[in-house]
């Protein structure tokens, strides 16, 4: 018995000293200090060294930690101080992305940017009125073709749904959420090659694509939006004799109707800076075409792309209008995502 | 809570024998939509199977290349698998480290809006990942590719030379991460959040520390979804197209070598660069291609759908 | 093995953020006796247990004054690791909450592997059995030691939380309603078994049950709220014989007879 005593005998007190507060604090601004200095000194990357700085500062916390208050104690600091860099870690590209592409975007996001096209422009000048006005045109027409399948579907899949059907769809629509968007834009070659021929290229095509890419992320968000909706606001309608169908029209629907919205606004938000189905199935085009019937169509994601990519013989103009583009997509997706969770916000808590 | 409100309305119209007009019709809509979808999935894999046939049953030196489809596409799946696999090895870790922090580590009125901000990094598109890769992550690593090649070098990974640009599989490795990061911790930051209070009381009262109640409870509470949402990150990483067409530097070499200028190319990333000039048999030989991702990306996302499920279903 | 252990609480006020819960509360916890505190839902009666093991403090926003001295060491000062005391001061739950993914043998082992790592085998095993002999489980488990803790009936992971509480042979045994949740056979198993831990520990018990303290109890304490919105107080605490047959305050007498709560 006296053998497997645990506690009596190895009882740790319930005092014990432990690392001043500000002690693993000072330990890692002391090193990561120590890592910009020395940064500035050397050839090696900054980040490289701030990283190494972490690690480093785990380690001397760890160290002091165990010498001082034990290993579970400082296991316990360590894991903290690596779950934080972590986060901050994850964030730095982000404010790194987000600075870049404001900072060179800016020099070519002026007025001609907005109201000029790209037809006959060597060298400086010109805009990417035709590309934005394409963007709109394609994301437009996507999003015209995904909302009411992905809605009906959602409605299908949360109101009538049963059995194999709602689970197979449940399962592929979240399988379709994985589909590379370059295979969305094979697929779109693949449809209208079939029947226009070879060499094809329309703005519809695009659309096409991003609807392949959008429909499951709408389905998915309008069923979430549906499942919130109290079913007490369905009886209380059949038990006016609504029937269901007006029931889910007149009641379901509205009341979830900003969730709804912010949720197509996200799709929305997701497709509109797709490149790769863009690229093989719009074509890359000049001159303002805002019929996706009809030829080539210009796009941001694809204008930046070849600006970038395929550059002049003086190729900073080019380049500067890549990253105003990047930037003008930036504004868009950013605006939208803000939007939506403000629109959510505002008119989508009441019905939780 | 799903199927409550539908059984409220069956319970209306026992056996489905009688229904309004309106509502057979509305039904019929919905239904239609959901079926338009599983056919629209069942489309695209037709669709592809149909361009990419001629590709497939042409004789091999008639394929660019001239050595027939498969040594066409080899090389580019294992340059799609080696950038995708360290994008994984950087971002799990990475996810997993995120979401502890958002859900255990950060004040409580800070989560979401801290959540926000991960979920911002997939709302960047990919085309800017890719300026920013080539513009300023790819530069910034020359250094740290230098520093690889001169002492690391023995590894084959870092045999180098290294590259002058920065254009290398690592670096789009790494931009890869960044990508797949924000879609792993949509996943595991959910499930993590939900660990029952009663298991996290549990292990403190025991007398845990932090770390150890997370290693007791939201641990193992959450190891089918990091599972599962690592394997979704995997398929997004598999087909992500423009980042890498844009980064790496590629000569079409099957290497490991992770440094130098000369790197394996991508499915993804060979159909964007040589879509847009090719013709003919060239066209079916992209799409057949582009039908071995599909097929490959089906597979990973249903495998990681099926874990997730399971993991749902066991917690319920 | 006898490391039972008086906790003498003083002038203890408990917050949730601006909500005043448990005002000024005043007693001594006797050690190898059994405490129950009584009272209707809501009095604080839970939050008090809770802050015995700075439990308390998890909630968001949760303040504490006074002091709460167990063995000579006042639990709420400053140099004090709350890690250490959840270590001493036991807890069992309303809900059995046995972890999920654990065997039962691990379940048990659960804390002592947290204090003392690389405890051998054999002296681990005597560990768990000891204490699932302690909960009275050893006998309908023994054979199955390596199966999930989730699979036993509701009694039995209650029974399990226990022993997994007791293996780290805690100076204090806190239980919030464990019987809440059970059926009446496995509440008498469960009431069985708190009169014989008190022999090794000092135990503290909230229940709804007024039964139940009467049966299980030695001292038994009252909690009250005035009225809706003020504080919970200690209004009684006493003998448990004396609280039920002849209390010294008309509210408790009203709540115990029933007539009240």
């Amino acid at each position: 018995m006296s053998t497997a005593s645990v506690a009596s005998s190895a009882r740790a007190p319930i005092t014990h000293d432990s690392l001043p507060a500000w002690g693993p604090w000072a330990v890692v601004g002391g090193v990561l200090l120590a890592a910009v200095a020395l940064g500035s000194a050397t050839e090696v990357a900054l980040g490289v060294l701030l990283l190494l700085g972490v690690v480093l500062s785990v380690g001397v916390v760890y160290v002091w930690s165990r010498a001082v208050e034990g290993s579970r104690r400082a296991k316990d600091r360590s894991v903290t101080i690596a779950v934080t860099a972590s986060f901050l870690l994850a964030i730095a590209p982000l404010v790194s992305v987000l600075y870049t592409v404001l900072s060179r975007g800016l020099a070519r996001f002026d007025a001609p940017f907005f109201t000029e096209t790209a037809r006959n422009v060597v060298g400086e000048g010109g805009g990417a009125s035709h590309a934005i006005v394409g963007t709109l045109v394609i994301t437009g027409v996507a999003t015209l073709a995904s909302v009411p399948i992905g809605i009906m579907a959602a409605i299908y899949l949360h109101e009538y749904g049963s059995g194999r059907l709602k689970k197979a769809l449940t399962f592929f629509v979240d399988v379709m959420t994985g589909i590379p968007s370059i295979v969305a834009g094979l697929f779109a070659v693949a449809l209208f090659v079939l029947f226009f021929g070879p060499g094809i290229r329309l703005g519809v095509m695009g659309a096409v694509a991003l609807s392949v890419l959008m429909i499951p992320i709408v389905v998915r968000s309008t069923e979430e939006m549906l499942k919130i909706v109290p079913d007490g606001l369905r009886e209380a309608s059949y038990a006016l004799g609504v029937p269901k169908w007006r029931t889910i029209v007149k009641v379901v629907l509205p009341t979830a109707l900003a969730g709804i919205i912010t949720g197509v606004m996200v799709a929305v938000a997701r497709v509109i800076g797709e490149t790769a189905p863009l690229l093989i199935t719009t074509g890359v085009f000049s001159s303002m075409n805002s019929n996706p019937f009809d030829g080539r169509m210009s796009n941001l994601p694809v204008f930046a792309f070849n600006q970038y990519k395929f550059p002049g013989a003086i190729p900073e103009p080019y380049i500067d209008r890549a990253w105003a583009a990047a930037l003008t997509l930036i504004v868009i997706v950013m605006t939208l995502s803000l939007a939506a969770r403000l629109i959510y916000r505002r008119f989508g808590t009441d019905i939780r | 809570m799903a199927s409550s409100s539908s059984d409220a309305a069956g319970a209306g119209r026992p056996g489905g024998s009688f229904r309004r007009p309106g509502d057979r019709v509305f039904s019929g809509l919905a239904t239609g939509a959901g079926v338009t979808i599983l056919a629209l999935l069942a489309g695209v894999a037709i669709f592809l199977m149909i361009e990419a046939w001629p590709a497939i049953t042409a004789p091999a030196e008639d394929i660019p290349g001239g050595e027939g489809l498969w040594h066409l596409i080899a090389p580019l799946a294992f340059g799609t698998v080696l950038g995708s696999l360290i994008a994984i090895l950087l971002a799990v870790p990475m996810a997993i480290g995120v979401s502890l922090y958002i859900t255990h580590f950060a004040p409580r009125r800070l989560s979401q809006t801290l959540g926000y901000i991960i979920d911002l990094l997939a709302a960047v598109p990919s085309i800017v990942y890719g300026l920013w890769g080539i513009a300023v992550l790819g530069p910034a690593a020359v250094g740290m590719h230098r520093w690889l090649a001169g002492n690391l070098g023995f590894i084959p990974f870092f045999e180098g030379p290294a590259s002058a640009t920065g254009r290398t599989m690592l670096v789009v490795g790494v931009v890869l991460g960044v990508m797949i990061l924000p879609i792993i911790t949509a996943v595991t930051r959910e499930v993590f959040s939900q660990t029952p209070r009663a298991q996290i009381e549990a292990a403190l009262a025991l007398g845990a520390t932090r770390w150890e109640m997370i290693r007791m409870t939201v641990l193992p509470f959450g190891k089918s979804a990091v599972i599962g949402g690592s394997m979704l990150g995997l398929g997004r990483a598999l087909g992500e197209t423009m980042a890498v067409t844009i980064i790496l530097s590629v000569s079409g070499a099957v290497t490991l070598n992770l440094i130098s200028s000369g790197n394996p190319s991508t499915i993804a990333a060979n159909i964007a660069l040589n879509f847009p000039e090719s013709s003919g048999l060239a066209v079916n030989a992209l799409i057949a291609s582009g039908l071995a991702l599909f097929a490959i990306t089906l597979v990973v996302n249903m495998a990681a759908r099926a874990v997730i499920y399971r993991s749902e279903q066991a917690l319920r | 093995m006898s490391s039972a252990k008086s906790v003498e609480v003083s002038d203890l006020d408990l917050y949730y953020g601006s909500f005043h819960a448990v005002q000024n509360v005043n007693m001594t916890i006797q050690p190898n006796k059994v405490t129950a505190l009584i009272g209707s839902s809501g009095c604080g009666k839970s939050t008090f247990l809770r802050s015995l093991n700075r439990m308390h403090e998890l909630v968001h926003g949760a303040r504490v004054e006074g002091s709460v001295i167990l063995e000579g060491q006042d639990i709420y000062a400053p140099d004090v690791d709350p890690v250490a005391v959840r270590s001493q001061v036991g807890m069992v739950f309303q809900q059995p909450n046995p972890f999920p993914t654990m065997s039962i043998y691990e379940n048990v082992a659960a804390g002592l592997r947290l204090n003392s790592r690389r405890m051998k085998k054999p002296a681990m095993d005597e560990i768990v059995e000891r204490s699932l002999r302690g909960a009275n489980l050893w006998e309908e488990v023994k054979n199955r030691l390596e199966r999930a803790g989730s699979g036993l009936s509701g009694g039995q992971q209650q029974r399990l939380c226990i022993a997994r509480a007791i293996a780290v042979e805690p100076e204090v045994l806190l239980m919030d309603e464990p019987c809440s949740a059970l059926d009446p056979v496995a509440t008498l198993a469960i009431e069985e078994l708190i009169r014989e831990l008190k022999v090794n520990y000092t135990i503290v018990i909230v229940t709804h049950n007024m039964q139940q303290a009467s049966r299980a109890s030695d001292i038994t304490g009252f909690f009250n709220l005035e009225e809706s919105g003020k504080p919970g107080r200690l209004v009684e605490i006493d003998e448990t014989e004396t609280i039920f047959s002849n209390p010294a305050n008309k509210a408790t007498e009203d709540y115990v007879t029933g007539r009240f709560g």
